[in-house]
């Protein structure tokens, strides 16, 4: 079976499927990505869904469990590239893609988490604090 | 002759396995092109599609889909029929709510599938097997 590839672009996995993909394809992609993550402690997934004709419940449930494994993993997921007919069928269809977050190009989803990053950076510190309270005796 | 007007004879897709769920939305679109559907309509056809024929695969154990042309002299439409030998639906009205599942999935493919078409039949029996028969009309 073929398997979708998993690029590491800096600080991000990008995740682009060009194939209309079978069932096991995708969930096949759900465990590459989650040790990928692992391996790499990158913090951000984009997934870009340009190549793709439909959404269907299944996929659309895929990529809502690879949101939340990536969250339990400390990484973010970012959907784009999300075709309109795609979108109004997804709508009619019911299905709500949650916890999904989404951004209309790999360009804008780039920002979206450089933006995440650079808040977390922001935080470090008072996390840190915290952590060295909690130690002393 | 039918309500529907002429049907072009079916295009036949065996589902026996996850290749052939892949295979019948292919088979979909390209007759769904053909029909010159609006590229929202094929959208919503070839996702029905997919939807049904998982659920053919998946809870009817495998069976078939038939993909036809329809001309009822001002329109063209295609219809798919999918038809399996398994369980059947004890509860159709049950089978057919938003969100309900006997598998494991989201509940959204009888209910989901109904709402992006046009036309939506369903027949089944219980030990016998279930047909569902989808048209989608060009606009």
């Amino acid at each position: 079976m073929d398997r979708v590839p998993i690029l590491k672009i800096g600080p991000v996995l990008l995740v682009s499927i060009q194939v209309d993909m079978q069932d096991q394809m995708a969930l096949a992609l759900q465990e590459d990505l989650g040790q990928r993550i692992v391996d790499t402690g990158c913090r951000g997934v984009i997934i870009d869904i340009t190549g793709l004709d439909i959404v269907d419940s299944f996929v659309g449930r895929t990529l809502s469990t690879i949101a939340s494994i990536s969250r339990v993993l400390d990484a973010e997921t970012i959907v784009v590239g999300m075709r309109p007919a795609v979108a109004i069928t997804l709508v009619e269809l019911g299905l709500s893609l949650n916890g999904i977050r989404t951004a209309l190009n790999v360009e804008r989803g780039m920002e979206l988490l450089a933006r995440r990053a650079d808040e977390d950076d922001f935080a470090e510190p008072d996390f840190v604090d915290e952590h060295e309270i909690s130690k002393s005796p | 002759m039918s309500a529907a007007g002429d049907v072009e004879a079916a295009a036949v897709q065996a589902i026996s396995g996850d290749e052939d769920v892949v295979r019948v939305r292919q088979l979909v679109r390209t007759a769904a092109v053909a029909a010159k559907l609006s590229l929202v309509d094929q959208t919503k056809l070839v996702t029905a599609a997919s939807e049904l024929a998982r659920n053919t695969l998946v809870y009817g154990g495998g069976g078939k889909a038939e993909v036809s042309h329809l001309d009822n002299g001002a329109r063209r439409g295609i219809r798919i029929v999918f038809s399996d030998s398994g369980p059947g639906i004890p509860d159709v009205e049950l089978a057919l709510t938003d969100g309900y599942t006997s598998g494991g999935g989201l509940g959204l493919g009888l209910s989901g599938a109904r709402r992006l078409v046009d036309e939506f039949e369903l027949e089944t029996a219980v030990g016998v097997g279930t047909t569902v028969s989808v048209t989608k009309w060009a606009r």
